[in-house]
């Protein structure tokens, strides 16, 4: 593979040097095979599943649909970056705690996703926190436990007021 | 390495919510699953698959392939150094294509290059010239052998009658179908992935695998490579799911001669579309049934006949096909029956290993049948199940006795005691209703409907197959140390071992070792039996340790180690004061034990069908409410209500996970989820294409454990993770058909199913 390309990302609050990339290369792939984070998750290449939910520009959106050379002039926030903390978010606590984690393989997107519908809509109905989630895919849990999870959240966020 | 951390939450016993100690890092994104893996010097492999169902090779140039910068490596049949092929009940899979291909998708070539892209380049520059021939897609040509043999073995891949009491057996009531059942895909979402090392001396190799059954794969995969077994190594790399995709071989072979061929690192992964070709789906089936039952609605004979599509290669159809035949009657007594099965082979996609395993597809059967019946007969759903249901002692068709604790009747009962949701709000968002975020669904047009499912399936393997699992305890200085081979793919045995340790050990700190094949085999994380088994094998282990510390304490302390037990986190006299901390019983020593558990023998089956083939059975009941727009044949399931027989609960937290979890694939089965086929060439194989339940699909789940102890488990729980996905399907269908007064008999429900 030639591969000559230089440029910058901002990731996670970090400017990161890509070095030799082909041009073709996704966001999810520079992220993990080029930038050492490989907390997101690649699954369907398609947008479909959501695995590999990042924040670009404070929107969340399937960095397998990014080209990572396009990216060159947002802030990008991956799972990784989602706490400046050693200890875990609310969000991340309750996933552990409510049994919404199995296999773990569409959790981060899933904990990016949420953490960004709650950051947006801090009261969300039962279904606008569906809908938000529709986009992420996860074939463990039925979604139930992870209901339960951005519930707990809610609710001890709301407590604390 | 992936699944491997010390717990230090105290007191997380048997029965009690312990979580998972993985769980910090999968939030976090560090957890390391396969695809994740890295090593010094790696190349990424690749896979050349066949776009023909059926083709004679020509011939194969890889010259300009080699040609291309970057690439290291391409291999073919020819550089398969040991066995050509493999296979998990009969080895006739080729490690590559050689002479034919025979199904869309078979591996006919591998490359090694220095990036995934040059890959892809790499896989198009290999010429391959191929002959098409006319594929066998029909099953039933497969049987009436109208089709030349597509392979050595033949067309057909095993038949088994079931042959039971009185054939001439009649009832007045009688009722038939002719059910279909599509290809499911188990859909995990962490893709295959393998990262093969070759040893410095390039002798031998070391596999990081994300597997369900470490051992089985290892005998496979060093015949293949002509290295014996000691020359290969696995390790459980971080799996993304399973669900029965990962028990058959399918890029281990491929990376391990990479490795070996180029002497560096191989890491391989699937795309999404390739995963559809690479590891094998759900059979699809066909299934007459016809019931025959008295005025009363009781069960008489049942005359059946299944016809399982294994697609191009056997992998595990002769036991899927068992399963299939062998759960005809499904939880229901019944005396006289007469059933026909085939698996056969043809140039679909081959089919082995789902949840559920064979008993998706008779259940789905069954279940159609008994409302059949309860209309025939003017009963209920409920009451033609409960005049039914099986208990404990009766005898299968297999003439096997039912020695499980089978609470069919409470199944029912139980299920039948929630309560059904509110009727659909006339202010429901649009998201709520059939269709979601189609917005095509209007509330004027909504018909509700409620349907039943109820299972038995069958636990662990069958048919006089050793099935054992091994687990080495080691006691240290107040903390143990547990070490198996047993596949954690997502559904908690990582949770569940510790928690075993402390309930039988008295200790807090447990420590997980890294999953490999440096101990005896754990046997496959499947037939819902790992609980059983790995579990009746770290207590058997914990146990060992246990009866050795009793004899240390006793010995320094002068009391006799029978009089001994741990009470919390003490050693304790149950006879006197004495009382010491397992920390200092065990400070300063070591204690290491390892332990099979077998369970107990079963038998093949004789001609007639007839013999002890199964080791045990787990029971469930299902009811689904579902709205449905009759015009537009879109169908929302509102709630799922189920009580499931699972022995004993041993993590509530775990166990709901599993039952919600099981649901959502059985719903998918029920009305989304297909690979669709022509020709014997897959249409569908993207997210794009294929479309999975998403939070928006989930229906609400209320569920009842039921727990009766069983006693022939060694914690006295059944493997709960099969039943929820089997019986729920038949149940949204059967509230489909009771909305829509359709006769549908085709899983899964399409629009045009209903609407047409």
């Amino acid at each position: 593979m030639s591969t000559n390309e230089f440029y910058s990302l901002r990731v996670n609050g970090r400017t990161h040097q890509v070095q030799d990339s082909w041009i073709g290369e996704s966001l999810l792939y520079v992220l993990r095979e080029r930038l050492g984070l490989p907390g997101t998750k690649g699954a369907c290449e398609q947008g479909e599943c959501g695995s590999c939910t990042v924040l670009m520009d404070d929107a969340a959106v399937c960095s397998c649909l990014v080209m990572a050379a396009t990216a060159i002039h947002s802030e990008i926030v991956t799972v990784e970056g989602i706490t400046t903390e050693t200890t875990l978010t609310d969000v991340q606590q309750n996933f552990v705690n409510e049994g919404a984690v199995q296999c773990g393989f569409c959790t981060p997107g899933l904990i990016v996703a949420v953490h960004h519908l709650l950051e947006k809509n801090p009261n969300p109905t039962e279904l606008e926190v569906k809908e938000a989630i529709s986009g992420n895919i996860c074939r463990c849990t039925g979604y139930g436990r992870v209901f339960a999870a951005v519930e707990a959240t809610i609710r001890s966020r709301n407590s604390e007021k | 390495m992936a699944p491997s951390s010390t717990v230090t939450k105290s007191r997380d016993v048997l029965g009690t919510n312990a979580l998972r100690p993985d769980g910090a890092q999968k939030v976090q994104g560090s957890f390391e699953f396969t695809s994740d893996m890295h090593a010094e010097n790696m190349l990424w492999g690749a896979t050349l698959r066949s776009p023909h169902p059926y083709a004679r090779i020509v011939s194969i140039d890889t010259s300009a392939a080699l040609a291309l910068s970057g690439v290291k490596c391409v291999i073919t049949a020819s550089d398969v150094p040991g066995k050509l092929t493999y296979g998990l009940i009969s080895s006739d899979q080729p490690v590559f294509a050689h002479e034919f291909v025979r199904y869309m998708g078979e591996p006919v070539a591998a490359v090694a290059a220095d990036h995934p892209e040059t890959c892809r380049r790499a896989l198009a520059l290999i010429k391959v010239a191929y002959e098409v021939l006319k594929p066998l897609t029909n099953p039933e040509d497969a049987i009436s052998g109208s089709h030349d043999p597509i392979h050595p073995d033949g067309n057909v891949i095993r038949h088994q009658r079931i042959i039971r009491g009185d054939q001439a057996a009649t009832g007045a009531v009688v009722v038939e179908g002719e059910y279909v059942i599509g290809m499911q895909d188990q859909a995990f979402l962490g893709l295959e992935a393998a990262l093969a090392i070759p040893d410095p001396d390039g002798l031998g190799v070391h596999l990081h695998v994300a597997t369900q059954w470490l051992h089985e794969d290892l005998s496979q995969i060093s015949a293949c490579l002509g290295l014996p077994a000691e020359k290969v190594r696995l390790t459980l790399g971080g799996v993304g799911g399973a669900f029965g995709a990962r028990e058959d071989i399918s890029l281990q072979v491929h990376c391990c001669l990479l490795a070996l061929k180029t002497g560096r690192p191989i890491k391989m992964q699937y795309s999404r579309e390739e995963s559809f070709f690479g590891h094998v789906h759900r059979h699809p089936a066909s299934i007459f049934m016809r019931h025959h039952a008295d005025l009363n609605g009781k069960i008489i004979k049942i005359d059946a006949r299944f016809v399982f599509d294994g697609g191009a290669y056997t992998s595990t159809s002769p036991a899927v096909l068992i399963n299939g035949i062998t759960h005809t009657q499904g939880p229901y007594k019944c005396d006289n029956a007469t059933v026909d099965g085939y698996a056969v082979r043809t140039n679909n996609p081959p089919c082995g290993a789902m949840r559920g395993f064979g008993v998706v597809q008779a259940c789905f059967a069954h279940e159609s049948q008994m409302d059949k019946i309860a209309a025939a007969v003017g009963k209920s759903p409920v009451e033609i199940r409960l005049i039914n249901a099986m208990a404990t002692g009766d005898p299968l068709i297999t003439g096997q006795i039912m020695e499980s604790v089978a609470p069919v009747a409470r199944c029912i009962t139980e299920t039948d005691a929630i309560p059904l949701p509110p009727s659909l709000d006339v202010n429901a968002d649009e998201l709520e209703l059939p269709g979601g975020s189609g917005l095509t669904s209007s509330q004027s047009n909504i018909v509700r409907g409620i349907g039943w499912g109820v299972s038995m399936k069958n636990l662990m393997y069958s048919e006089g197959f050793d099935d054992f699992a091994t687990a080495r305890c080691t006691l240290k200085d107040g903390v143990a140390s547990l070490k198996f081979a047993t596949s954690e793919v997502g559904q908690g045995f990582v949770t569940l071992a510790p928690q075993i340790a402390r309930s039988v050990l008295g200790v807090d700190d447990v420590l997980i070792e890294p999953i490999d094949t440096e101990i005896g085999s754990a046997g496959s994380t499947s037939a819902s039996r790992q609980t059983w088994m790995s579990g009746g094998a770290v207590d058997g282990a914990c146990r060992l340790v246990r009866e050795r510390l009793f004899h240390h304490v006793g010995k320094i302390h002068n009391i006799d180690p029978l009089r001994l037990v741990i009470e919390g986190t003490d050693v304790v006299d149950q006879m006197g004061t004495f009382r010491i901390s397992v920390a200092d019983a065990s400070d300063g020593i070591e204690i290491s034990e390892t332990f099979e558990h077998h369970h107990r023998k079963t038998d093949e089956l004789d001609e007639h069908g007839q013999g002890n083939c199964h080791t045990a059975f787990a029971f469930v009941a299902h009811r689904a409410v579902v709205d449905v727009d009759p015009d537009l044949g879109l169908v929302k399931v509102v709630q799922i209500a189920t009580a499931q027989d699972v022995g004993r609960v041993l993590n509530p937290l775990s166990a709901i996970g599993q039952l919600e979890g099981g649901i959502a694939q059985g719903l998918g089965l029920a009305v989304m989820e297909e690979i669709v086929m022509k020709d014997g060439k897959v249409r569908n194989p993207s997210f794009t294409d294929y479309l999975l339940p998403t939070a928006l699909d989930a229906p609400d789940v209320v569920a009842v454990m039921i727990e009766e102890y069983e006693p022939q488990a060694p914690l006295g729980a059944k493997g709960i993770g099969e039943p929820p996905c089997i019986s729920v399907t038949p149940a949204i269908v059967a509230a489909i058909r009771n909305a829509t007064g359709k006769a549908i008999e085709r899983i899964p429900v399409r629009p045009q199913d209903i609407c047409l």
